[in-house]
């Protein structure tokens, strides 16, 4: 079976992290709305996924009985799954800027109606995590050797549903799937910490089971480490707390809570192709 | 259902008896057939499910709204879950995940809601799934069936099962009066007409087909021809035999143990604005939470009994008189 394999480095995988945030910035410049904090900060953790071989997917049997799912519980977050996809083959690339307009295939938020390889639609926060337990478990019903990869946000881990899911993965030893929290710290409100504290997150999910490996989720070797290691997991789940940036990569965006969900102007466009440059 | 046939109605098994079994028989011949529940197996009867096959069923604890998506991430894998527990937990606490994770993708999902309606009888109204119907029907690609009797679920069962696409069906607590004979076909989409008639046409699902059997009995020994039809399809509905009520018999009662808000009587009577219009009554729990009690002293006290389907028929049929 042809996969993309994890045949390039941490250096050239950087490459493409900064393709794909020019793709976020442009793309949601264009549709003049949409979220580029929290598609930013998720660049690398999904490129090694999609460009580092951490998860086996073909795309020309997206199909694939086998594939490892990927399925973005942060839903708004639609740009930098568009951005991947696209960069890596499974929808075109020219079509980007025309995220959010009607008759796109790049809808507001993922629709699988739209786009046949993804395997969720989402956008309703708190979801993720249990389809990506009910795919799990059928493939351990069908002695498949695919795995389940969502990416939560960490204000959507706020929702009660991620904690019922997080029972259960644990309750059922789910060890083929895995929990990625792109812990930027900012929600559309503001920080997480002054709308609805989250720590001591690490404990809490050991609590609930589950293994956790904290890291830099901007640190491409530690990204693919973690991948690696919650591989080697048995027994359990494995969540990885990825602590990141909101707007990663954009100076004026990062940190900053107003661009949870605002798009950038001409000016801050251009600003921002010439820091990704 | 040959029309005509004398009805009997001896006291079956309850719907949710039937579901419970249903599943174990395709569980034998489709391994891909799993089950989730949430702490309430021995009530709904997946139980039997989970004691056949332990590792296709997943026990959720008492988390309907993970249930419901991890069932959906089940179907998007090619699994057929049918997820279990009392209607108005599994609507209610699951009704988002039922729109975003299997009516809006159009997955394969089954949700079974067993102790709808009022007749559960002694736990009250927290326990009582009076909307179920309003609120699966409002979910775009969802087929919503409510059989009748045992024979009625175990073929709705199996029927679901071979359908592709997002199912809610709903089964009751209570004993059920058989009112079919096993080898009956319960198609999505279709209807029995049960009692021939032409002046007024007596729709119902559930346990109030049996009523309305009784409550056309009745009519008919004050003159009164009342045809009977059980649509135990709520959606898509039997546009055809509706239609075809309307214009043979020009007046119609629809009986539910259900809110009339919402509910099966609402849905056919768009049907008959678009199509045939004729008088209309309405049968079922009106804008009001019932009560602990006996399920005969409930149903007896909320008005779905067959002498007020009776009542509601001769109301129609006066109604239709004086056009």
């Amino acid at each position: 079976m042809a996969t993309v394999t994890g045949t390039r480095s941490a250096q050239e995988l950087q490459a493409v992290c900064k393709q794909i945030r020019r793709h976020i910035v442009t793309m949601i410049h264009a549709a003049k709305s949409g979220h580029p904090g929290g598609s930013l900060s998720a660049v690398e953790l999904l490129v090694s996924l999609y460009f580092g071989g951490r998860m086996r997917h073909d795309v020309e049997n997206p199909k694939w009985k086998d594939r490892d799912r990927f399925i973005l519980g942060k839903g708004h977050a639609a740009p930098v799954l568009y951005a991947v996809l696209a960069e890596a083959g499974y929808t075109p690339v020219d079509q980007l800027n025309t995220l959010r307009r009607f008759g796109s295939i790049y809808q507001g938020h993922p629709d699988r109606r739209f786009i046949p390889a993804l395997e969720a639609s989402t956008g309703s926060l708190g979801q993720g995590l249990s389809l990506a337990c009910g795919m799990a478990l059928a493939a351990r019903l069908d002695g498949s050797p695919a795995r389940a990869y969502t990416m939560l946000g960490d204000g959507e881990i706020q929702e009660g549903q991620i904690w019922e899911a997080a029972m259960f993965a644990a309750y059922h030893k789910i060890d083929n799937v895995v929990a990625i929290v792109d812990y930027n710290k900012i929600q559309l409100d503001g920080f997480v910490k002054d709308i609805m504290e989250l720590e001591p997150l690490a404990d809490k999910w050991r609590a609930f089971g589950w293994h956790v490996i904290e890291l830099d989720g901007h640190n491409m070797e530690a990204v693919n480490a973690a991948y690696d290691e919650a591989q080697t997991v048995k027994g359990k789940p494995t969540v990885l707390i990825a602590h990141t940036v909101k707007g990663k990569g954009v100076s004026f965006m990062e940190n900053n809570p107003k661009f949870h969900g605002v798009a950038p102007t001409d000016d801050e466009l251009t600003k921002a192709l010439a820091e990704l440059a | 259902m040959a029309t005509g046939t004398k009805f009997e109605l001896n006291m079956g098994a309850a719907t949710r008896e039937a579901f419970g079994r249903a599943i174990v028989e395709l569980g034998k011949v489709n391994k891909d057939v799993v089950v989730c529940d949430a702490d309430l197996s021995k009530s709904t009867m997946t139980t039997y499910f989970a004691k056949e096959f332990p590792e296709r069923f997943f026990s959720c604890g008492i988390a309907e709204a993970n249930m419901v998506a991890v069932g959906s991430g089940l179907a998007a894998s090619g699994k057929i879950p049918f997820v279990s527990s009392f209607s108005t937990f599994l609507l209610n606490k699951g009704f988002e995940q039922l729109r975003v994770t299997a009516a809006y993708p159009n997955v394969n999902l089954k949700a079974v809601g067993t102790h709808s309606g009022i007749s559960i009888g002694e736990d009250g109204p927290s326990q009582m799934s009076i909307e179920d119907l309003a609120l699966a029907c409002a979910l775009p690609g969802f087929s919503v069936l409510s059989p009748c009797d045992e024979v009625a679920m175990r073929a709705v069962i199996h029927e679901v099962a071979a359908h592709i696409g997002p199912v809610f069906v709903r089964a009751a607590r209570a004993k059920s009066p058989i009112v079919y004979t096993e080898g009956t076909k319960f198609p999505i989409g279709g209807s029995h007409e049960l009692i021939a008639g032409s002046d007024v046409t007596l729709i119902a699902h559930g346990l109030l087909v049996a009523e309305a059997i009784r409550a056309s009995e009745a009519l008919a020994a004050e003159g009164i021809s009342a045809r009977v039809l059980d649509l135990y399809s709520i959606k898509p509905l039997d546009h055809a035999a509706v239609e075809r009520a309307a214009r043979e018999t020009g007046a119609i009662v629809v009986a539910e143990e259900h809110l009339i808000d919402g509910g099966l009587g609402v849905r056919v009577a768009q049907t008959v604005a678009e199509t045939t219009p004729c008088v209309m009554e309405f049968v079922g729990v009106n804008n009001v939470y019932a009560e602990s009690g006996g399920p005969d002293e409930l149903l007896d006290k909320y008005n779905l009994r067959a002498v007020n389907i009776a009542a509601a028929a001769k109301k129609a049929v006066a109604r239709k008189s004086a056009l």
